[in-house]
């Protein structure tokens, strides 16, 4: 399968089964356009009536591209044939190992925000902290049941998880203390909206989480609309702005995210990005709002031209900035065309379910955070284990090859077939389709390469010039 | 070639052989918590 579209006067071909992009001229991509279509002579003679009065362009020329393109395919880098389909079900029939876990510390919230799926902390069900007991039988159940897997993430989450940090001091020191015992290593996460942050806490985060998801929208206007306190009085935006700075500072500018979320009344979300960016932020993340298509903040299909366009206009100014030393890392435009993930990462999908699982305050399991309260989806707990054994099963299958939607998409090895918890809320199949969330993220991708293009052309004109 | 240039040299095809040890980041982990992209991961066999 080839993909091919312009986009900032770059002409990209993208081979998906290999995983090769080719940057061609309007010539290259208009032979590549035909291949599959025309015999070589017959393309020969249209590109020959297109672009023979153009310099430099003659029928030896146009062989000549017609050769490099059969070249690629012959070296399996264009129009390559996708041989991963049997090894997805060898994969799936091996026995599943947990390696990470979602922990809800806390299922209470200091802030409203409108959009929340956790039901502004509470999950569809009752305010609660996690006991120091239940987490650390939740790290029990993690080290007995994740093989030989070395490395164990774990992420603190809610609700707001500062609302319970001393159980998170807690957890982490166990987790610690468990390690060597068991050949395992720890990788500790934290996402909180900021509101108890200080510096106590921030010295522990430092020392000890890998990672921290500060959330905050953008624009004051745009946050404090959507992420208001319970009592709606004050700016949640004017706390946390300089606590997240000293954050990003004191982390020297990595290993964090201010992760901002967009939705239909900030369609121009690019601007909130470049604010982030403005702030001194230089790892950011702001994704669309999954809302069922009631919410009046949700997003509409009428919105995805002009967000789309929005994503266009991000990747623009990115790279200008770039080129100015400016630069910063939108989360979505970040991809890497020659290191990544294997295949099997590629086509196996997210591990909701399987190897990431969700634990509530009380140590119920769920396949991952956005399906917890949903008691249809309950997989046991943390004492006994998985007890629904049929509803992993299921999720065990979830892959790009399971999802129909998936089989003539461009994006599938690099989206690994999308969030199973958004394609159950908008199709009510966990292997559906939540078609908004797929035309977005297929515009991310191709923003996210005509990046790489145009640094390939930077990179190739600095050389030049040296 | 002249009309052409490869950004990447790495074939996912050859991933096949050595891939699948398991021990990359969750994607869920990483800042998205509500999308799925595995684009962006590090690998991390160290036996390839």
């Amino acid at each position: 399968m080839v993909h091919q579209y312009k986009s900032n006067g770059y002409n990209i071909v993208l081979d998906v089964n290999s995983g090769c992009v080719h940057v061609v001229d309007d010539l290259a991509y208009d032979v590549i356009a035909l291949w599959e279509k025309k015999t070589p002579e017959e393309i020969a003679n249209e590109m020959l009536a297109k672009y023979g009065s153009a310099e430099g362009v003659d029928k030896k020329e146009i062989e000549q591209v017609i050769a490099d393109v059969r070249a690629l395919q012959e070296d399996g880098s264009l129009f390559s044939e996708d041989v991963y389909r049997d090894a997805v079900i060898d994969f799936k029939k091996r026995h599943a190992v947990v390696k990470a876990l979602c922990l809800h510390v806390a299922h209470d919230c200091n802030l409203g925000c409108k959009y929340c799926f956790a039901d502004e902390g509470e999950y569809m069900g009752r305010r609660a902290l996690m006991s120091f007991e239940v987490g650390k039988q939740a790290l029990d159940f993690l080290i007995q049941n994740s093989g030989s897997r070395v490395n164990l993430e774990v992420d603190f989450f809610g609700g707001e998880p500062l609302m319970n940090f001393d159980v998170v001091k807690q957890l982490v020191a166990y987790g610690r203390s468990q390690e060597k015992e068991h050949n395992k290593k720890f990788r500790f996460t934290i996402t909180t909206n900021g509101v108890l942050l200080n510096d106590e806490i921030l010295d522990f985060v430092n020392q000890e989480m890998g990672n921290i998801v500060l959330s905050i929208d953008g624009r004051k206007e745009v946050n404090d609309r959507m992420r208001p306190f319970r009592n709606g009085n004050g700016s949640s935006y004017d706390l946390i702005l300089p606590k997240f700075r000293k954050v990003a500072e004191s982390r020297h500018q990595d290993n964090y995210y201010v992760r901002g979320t967009y939705t239909h009344f900030n369609r121009d979300f690019a601007s909130d990005v470049l604010h982030l960016a403005d702030q001194g932020f230089e790892q950011i993340s702001v994704e669309p709002v999954v809302a069922p298509s009631t919410a009046d903040y949700a997003i509409r299909e009428e919105d995805v031209p002009e967000l789309c366009a929005e994503y266009d206009r991000l990747a623009k100014e990115i790279l200008a900035r770039r080129k100015a030393g400016k630069g910063f890392n939108f989360f979505h435009f970040m991809i890497d065309l020659t290191g990544g993930p294997c295949i099997y990462k590629r086509i196996s999908g997210c591990g909701a379910g399987t190897e990431y699982l969700a634990v509530t305050p009380w140590g119920d399991l769920y396949p991952c955070h956005q399906f917890v309260g949903n008691t249809d989806f309950l997989l046991g707990n943390v004492y006994e284990g998985i007890k629904n054994t049929e509803l992993q099963d299921k999720f065990k299958l979830c892959n790009v090859y399971a999802r129909e939607s998936c089989k003539d998409c461009f994006a599938k090895f690099w989206c690994s077939g999308g969030c199973s918890a958004n394609a159950y809320h908008f199709s009510g199949d966990i292997n559906g389709n939540y078609e908004i969330g797929c035309e977005l993220q297929r515009k991310r991708i191709e923003c996210a390469v005509m990046i790489k293009a145009a640094e390939a052309a930077m990179e190739a004109e600095n050389a030049q010039e040296i | 070639m002249k009309r052409i240039q490869t950004l990447n040299s790495r074939n996912l095809k050859d991933s096949l052989k050595v891939g699948g040890c398991g021990e990359c980041q969750t994607s869920c982990q990483s800042a998205c918590k509500t999308s799925c992209t595995v684009a962006n991961q590090h690998c991390e066999n160290k036996k390839k």
